[in-house]
């Protein structure tokens, strides 16, 4: 990885290089022992009685990577808030590392579907808002959001306002400020949705990349199925009203995985069971309707 | 006053497709335009002209003594009201009387950008407290400042005193209800990002929500700004000694026209030029809403 100056003018001299890839610093900044999240018979309540989550059990190994499948609407955010701490379920328990969650906290970095940088500040200072809040004086926290900004590529734009960054853009200093706090879990609510096609694509094996150097566990909410497939160690599928956990699918695919390998069988299969799964829920859920209207 | 509601911060960047070389797309912005444009030369030029034409139909109506429904015959022509402006400006008088009410508007206006930011601050965190006030505001604020005065003079020891009351009260709403409004509007998704990055309630207020609520805020001291002016000429023109707006009055007694139209205008030059003021110093605040450079 270039230096902070020289990023700087291989940008200015090579728009084509605009955004290098995430994650080459060749360092594993942990060993995954922690980040063990465990999922125990939780339901939530929407607050007017009926079920946006019931039942959900899960085991997550440190390390791991999870998919959390399933149609908009199911409960797979409301399911994932639970772990971050932003809800409380009604029964059951959401334990990591063997502790109760109970409120958000630095351990657990979040990386929302778009619009979540604080527009106020500069792309630096939002990666470094993390470390500060942990207590770092604000320089060193800097140099630590330095660090992160140049593991995404983004060293260049590090004084200016999220305003000026593209979507893309803009979600790498997501995970870059998710991550400055060196938090055990990663839970990323759609974060590419909102992505065209092909950035998406970049950005899904830019974040494999970097979860390989962090072992950190993911948590990683979409209703895509190939990323689902692309991205995952387990992909767990989710029902509508109310949300369940209906399926739990071990991806065969080695890593580091590659572009390349979404025609290989073992991905077809996989899909077409994601598919199949989904489509009978779906089917389902419609005819629920129609019998409710 | 209505308090005008705050401007989303307006998103010029206009983000075009560029691919690279390898094949990777990311979005890039480009350059802004529309809203934030500047006003071309030509504009300024009409508009120096429209106050041109102004005062020649004013010279005439004055000179020719007009006189159907309204009568220019007791109103100074723009040369007279001129000549006599020169003679003014080498008076000492004239300029103790600007002093005066700009000395007036400084401290009413201080009094209430403190007070309304803080009181819009602490409505919007606190439920029991935006209950408490809310009462107040809403009986109180309708109240014109001319309709205090009397009750400011018998509260008050000195007139001095009942005229900054009256003041700072007409400043106060706007600033009070505009804090309130942004502290109101923040967004979820800030608060959770700044949760799961470990702030507490502190930092949430200090690095979420006061930036986030700062554009309504400067909207609401400009309006303020203008109201000031408003309500500190009710209260020189019938309590006072000094001030431009009891020249103003002042000179209706004595019958010396041309004052009474120096007066004005020079109350209305004070008012755009210190609303200015109040908008160039919270620009650099607001840098982060027009960073698209």
């Amino acid at each position: 990885m270039t230096s902070d100056s020289t990023g700087a003018s291989t940008m200015t001299e090579n728009t084509t290089e605009i955004i290098p890839p995430m994650g080459k610093t060749g360092v594993n900044h942990f060993k995954p022992e922690t980040g063990h999240i465990a999922i125990d018979g939780v339901s939530v309540d929407f607050g007017h009685g009926a079920l946006a989550v019931s039942g959900a059990s899960l085991d997550i190994q440190p390390g791991e990577f999870i998919c959390l499948l399933g149609p908009s609407g199911c409960g797979k955010s409301t399911l994932m808030n639970t772990v971050a701490g932003f809800v409380q379920p009604i029964s059951g328990a959401v334990r990591m590392d063997g502790e109760p969650i109970k409120a958000p906290g630095l351990d657990r970095g979040m990386v929302f579907q778009q619009h979540s940088l604080f527009p106020w500040k500069t792309v630096l200072d939002n990666v470094a808002f993390g470390p500060l809040m942990a207590g770092q004086p604000r320089e060193k926290a800097r140099s630590t959001a330095r660090a992160f900004l140049e593991m995404v590529g983004l060293s260049t734009y590090a004084k200016r306002f999220p305003s000026v960054l593209s979507g893309g853009m803009k979600q790498r200093v997501g995970i870059a400020r998710a991550l400055a706090n060196y938090p055990k879990v990663l839970l990323m609510d759609e974060p590419f949705g909102a992505l065209d096609a092909q950035t998406r694509l970049v950005m899904q094996e830019n974040l494999l990349q970097i979860w390989s150097e962090f072992g950190i566990t993911v948590i990683f909410v979409t209703h895509d199925i190939d990323e689902a497939v692309f991205l995952a160690d387990r992909v767990v599928v989710m029902s509508a009203s109310p949300g369940r956990l209906i399926a739990d699918i071990k991806v065969d695919l080695e890593r580091p995985r590659s572009m390349a390998m979404a025609t290989s069988p073992s991905f077809v299969r996989t899909k077409q069971q994601c598919l199949d799964l989904i489509s009978a829920e779906s089917k389902r859920a419609f005819e629920m309707q129609r019998a409710v209207g | 006053m209505a308090v005008s509601t705050t401007p989303e911060p307006i998103d010029t960047t206009v983000p075009a497709e560029r691919q690279s070389a390898t094949g990777r797309t990311e979005t890039v912005p480009t350059q802004k335009r529309g809203v934030g444009a500047r006003i071309p030369w030509g504009s300024y030029g009409v508009r120096v002209l429209a106050i041109v034409g102004a005062l020649v139909l004013w010279y005439v109506l004055s000179a020719t003594g007009f006189n159907f429904v309204v009568s220019f015959e007791n109103v100074p022509d723009p040369i007279v009201v001129g000549k006599q402006l020169l003679v003014l400006l080498h008076s000492g008088e004239f300029y103790t009387h600007i002093a005066v009410s700009l000395r007036r508007i400084l401290i009413s206006f201080t009094i209430a950008a403190v007070l309304g930011i803080l009181v819009g601050i602490l409505m919007g965190r606190s439920r029991i407290f935006a209950d408490i006030m809310m009462p107040y505001i809403e009986t109180l604020r309708p109240i014109p400042a001319v309709a205090w005065i009397p009750l400011a003079i018998l509260m008050f020891p000195t007139e001095e005193s009942s005229i900054i009351y009256i003041t700072a009260l007409g400043a106060f709403f706007p600033v009070v209800l505009s804090t309130l409004h942004g502290v109101q509007q923040t967004p979820e998704v800030y608060v959770r990002a700044a949760k799961s990055l470990g702030a507490g309630r502190a930092a949430i207020l200090r690095h979420v929500v006061l930036p986030g609520a700062l554009p309504s805020i400067m909207s609401g001291l400009a309006i303020g700004m203008g109201v000031a002016w408003f309500s500190l000429l009710a209260g020189e023109i019938i309590s006072g000694q000094y001030g431009i707006g009891y020249f103003t009055w002042n000179a209706y007694s004595l019958v010396e026209y041309e004052n009474i139209v120096i007066g004005m205008l020079t109350i209305g030059g004070l008012g755009t030029l210190s609303t200015w003021l109040v908008k160039q110093a919270s620009k650099p605040a607001l840098r982060w809403q027009e960073s698209n450079q």
